[in-house]
């Protein structure tokens, strides 16, 4: 019995135990039947960039979708590089799915513009609405949330992780109808204002399925306590502001009902912590899998004694107040760790302000045998020290390293750092992300374009010293997706010599670097399933044709030239001499 | 690692490459014209009219009166940086660098209050937030364990000096305020002083003379 006279159903059945896009992918190329089968029983779909493909499109290709996953901005928005009003919009793919869509269960969203509209329209539209997960978003307020928690019946997720949100005044939590009780997972920590105390308690109460909970800085440690003991079972909780004056009262009742939460596996929050209350949280420890500790600004020696109470984590965000000794602390006890970020709490200072150095990074490396994701702001860093951290960990996937200074060489022998990253993609045959920083040359190029054969992502900033360094990175990678440069040497050759590379990834970012707007322009008109989109503040790019574009994104699509640019964005394609000013 | 090798690509009827990439680009082998200290890469052979946004053009670029850059925009940048690489001292603020997200920079920004302590014989500063300490106590404490010739026990509160173990020299805590004036640390609530103190030394008693407690001006 061939496979193409199994009937749909059985075929349908099949693939719905295929959840990857990638699988999904391969499955819909086997033949015509099969990508007609396939693409009425997807039901989620991820659009990396959100300009790659039309709502339109994609509400033909797959009209039984559930879930829908959209990324905006590229990443280096985060760090202030894209200018307001570059786009993200995502009111054109909500108004396509109120209609293509009305069944939609799930929406998440990474760095878009969203509206009070836009929110509103989701809560008009979509009657089935569960999800909604608002990643470093912006462009709405309390009242598009508002609209959110009054109609959609059966939400169970409101995530709005580290969001831009306008806080007019106006109760938006008491929109909740009391019959709302499906919410298992609320996240409002980046909210700037107060939200009603006593409407959030009405709400975990009423809601037994709650299992996480991350509260904004405005919640009062006083109040905490109060609202644990409403809600045990909470596996999640980000806590509130963590400073209150020092009462023994205060101290017990916030023990104790920490103590009552069995089943707490990650703790986050801790904005403004006084260390005398880290204690009421030890009862948890032994249990804790994430500890993110990014915002609170305690020194090392009480950090010690948090970390060195949970032997199960897993994940650890903190600041580099933690410094070398916490490290190593961290190294001795937490040998189920995965993931480290270390965030700097000067990043614009001249001098070093805390004893964090590449040694820390090494004693983890070398005590946790399954860290697989580093993120390290530090001040120095050596050769050495990275080729020990590659050998150690061959199972690196993410290693993403942030020497503070710019084109900081090999602390010991004053040598680039090419050697040591090198390492890193030598023995991390995995290694699916990179971000580079200090001394760098082109050799380092030539390792990762050499070894790094399962990168996805790489960001670098003030390295290289000539094309060849970014030819051997699009020449190399087989697996590259995404690219983002800052500040290096990298002009039209290399560019130009892969253009058709280009089409394989998804985006490709170049600021500051040396491209000319010639070069910009052969390759948009050569390149029709491209958008070379030159943004430029200060006037038409063309104007000054002898001048490197400042700043360049290119992108594949199948949608050519998106309608939203703004004025300061060009894309040069084959008509930008005949654009509108 | 590295061989002698001529990078070359097709030319570009497939459309794989607008240009080809000529061999006068090479791969050298190691040890071959690789200086240790090198210049950086912005004084590097760059096309001459590239105008590569260095650390001294965004520092034009940001107005600020403290630099005494003086070249124009625009040219060649090799005479700019020195050769160790390293940015000079007039530090400003990259676009972009270091990359924190503008969310976590807002949300530190104005929680801690950070001062230089500098202790007299002690060959380097360290810096203190003021903001995580609640009392003079906690701050002591925290400044024993960073220099750690003092111990706690050897504060008197009284006579408000700190004893050095190791040489038995008397240290006195003091800070120098808004008004640029130098305090003795203790004699303001602690609040008041953490809002007020632009930076902490701990004075050799012998030189502390004169130093008196000021009256508070609003009780």
């Amino acid at each position: 019995m061939s496979y193409s006279s199994l009937p749909e159903d059985v075929l349908e059945h099949v693939f719905s135990f295929v959840q990857s896009d990638k699988d999904r992918n391969v499955i819909s190329l086997v033949c015509k039947s099969w990508y007609e089968i396939e693409r009425w029983c997807r039901r989620r779909i991820f659009v990396g960039n959100c300009y790659a493909v039309s709502p339109r499109m994609a509400i033909r290709r797959f009209p039984e979708v559930r879930s829908v996953e959209l990324k905006g901005k590229p990443h280096f928005a985060d760090f202030n590089l894209v200018p307001e009003g570059w786009g993200g919009y995502v009111y054109p793919w909500i108004r396509a799915m109120a209609g293509g869509y009305p069944w939609l269960e799930e929406l998440k969203l990474k760095r878009m513009v969203v509206t009070d509209e836009s929110l509103e329209l989701i809560a008009k539209s979509l009657k089935n609405f569960k999800v909604l997960v608002l990643s470093s978003c912006e462009g709405f307020s309390t009242h598009g949330l508002a609209a959110i928690a009054a109609d959609c019946k059966n939400l169970k997720e409101l995530d709005l992780w580290e969001s831009d949100v306008e806080d007019p005044s106006g109760n938006w939590l008491s929109k909740f109808p009391d019959t709302c009780t499906s919410l298992v997972s609320l996240n409002i920590a980046c909210l700037g204002s107060e939200v009603s105390f006593s409407a959030l308690e009405r709400l975990v109460v009423r809601c037994p399925n709650l299992r996480t909970l991350r509260l904004n800085r405005a919640v009062p440690l006083e109040k905490l306590a109060h609202l644990l003991r409403q809600a045990p079972q909470l596996v999640e909780l980000g806590t509130g502001t963590y400073s209150a004056d020092l009462r023994p009262d205060i101290f017990s009742n916030l023990a104790g009902a920490f103590s009552g939460c069995k089943e707490l596996k990650s703790l986050s929050g801790f904005w403004d912590v006084v260390p005398a209350y880290l204690p009421a949280v030890y009862s948890v420890c032994s249990g804790l899998t994430t500890l993110n500790l990014s915002y609170a600004t305690i020194q090392s020696p009480d950090l010690i004694k948090l970390v060195s109470q949970c032997p199960k984590l897993q994940c650890l965000w903190v600041l580099d107040y933690i410094e070398d000794s916490g490290l190593e602390a961290l190294a001795a006890t937490c040998k189920d760790l995965r993931e480290l970020r270390v965030f700097p709490s000067e990043p614009f200072g001249d001098e070093p302000n805390v004893s964090l150095t590449e040694q820390g990074l090494v004693l983890v490396s070398e005590g946790c045998p399954k860290l697989e994701s580093v993120l390290y702001f530090c001040r120095r860093m050596s050769n050495d020290a990275l080729v020990t951290i590659a050998k150690n960990r061959p199972s690196m996937i993410r290693f993403r390293l942030c020497i503070i200074d710019p084109q900081t060489p090999d602390y010991l022998t004053l040598e680039p750092l090419d050697v040591g990253f090198g390492a890193i993609v030598q023995h991390c045959k995995d290694l699916r992300r990179l971000s580079l920083s200090g001394l760098l040359t082109d050799r380092v190029f030539e390792y990762i374009g050499t070894y790094a054969k399962k990168l996805e992502m790489l960001s670098v900033a003030f390295a290289g010293e000539s094309d060849l360094g970014l030819h051997h990175v699009l020449s190399g990678c087989d697996s590259l997706r995404k690219l983002e440069i800052m500040d290096c040497p990298f002009g039209d050759k290399a560019l130009l010599a892969n253009a058709a590379k280009l089409e394989t990834m998804r985006s490709l970012w170049m600021s500051s670097c040396s491209v000319s707007f010639e070069a910009c322009k052969l390759l948009g008109q050569k390149m029709p399933r491209l958008n070379v989109e030159v943004i430029d503040e200060s006037g038409p790019p063309d104007s000054r044709p002898e001048l490197p574009v400042k700043k360049l994104y290119i992108y594949r699509t199948v949608t050519g030239r998106r309608i939203d640019m703004p004025g300061f964005v060009w894309n040069v394609g084959e008509d930008s001499a005949l654009r509108l000013s | 690692m590295s061989q002698d090798t001529t990078v070359d690509s097709p030319e570009s009827s497939d459309g794989a490459s607008l240009m080809s990439f000529d061999t006068e680009l090479t791969l050298g082998l190691p040890g071959e014209s690789r200086s240790p200290a090198r210049a950086p890469a912005f004084a590097q052979g760059h096309k001459k009219n590239c105008t590569k946004r260095g650390f001294m053009e965004t520092v034009i670029d940001l107005n600020l009166g403290t630099s005494h850059i003086s070249m124009p925009r625009g040219q060649n940048s090799e005479s700019r940086v020195s050769g160790t690489g390293k940015y000079p001292a007039a530090k400003a603020q990259v676009t972009g660098w270091p990359p924190v997200r503008s969310f976590r920079k807002k949300t530190l920004e104005g929680s801690s209050k950070l001062v230089k302590v500098a202790v007299d014989g002690a060959p380097y500063l360290r810096k203190v937030d003021l903001q995580i300490y609640s009392s003079y106590q906690d701050l002591f404490r925290a400044l024993e364990e960073m220099f750690t010739c003092f111990t706690t026990r050897d504060y008197n509160m009284e006579e408000r000096k700190l004893t050095g173990a190791l040489n038995g020299r008397e240290y006195v805590p003091t800070y120098e305020d808004k008004d640029d004036d130098w305090m003795l640390l203790g004699d303001v609530p602690w609040k008041m002083f953490v809002e007020s103190c632009k930076r902490i030394r701990l004075m050799k008693s012998s030189e502390a003379v004169g130093l008196a407690p000021r009256t508070p001006t609003n009780c």
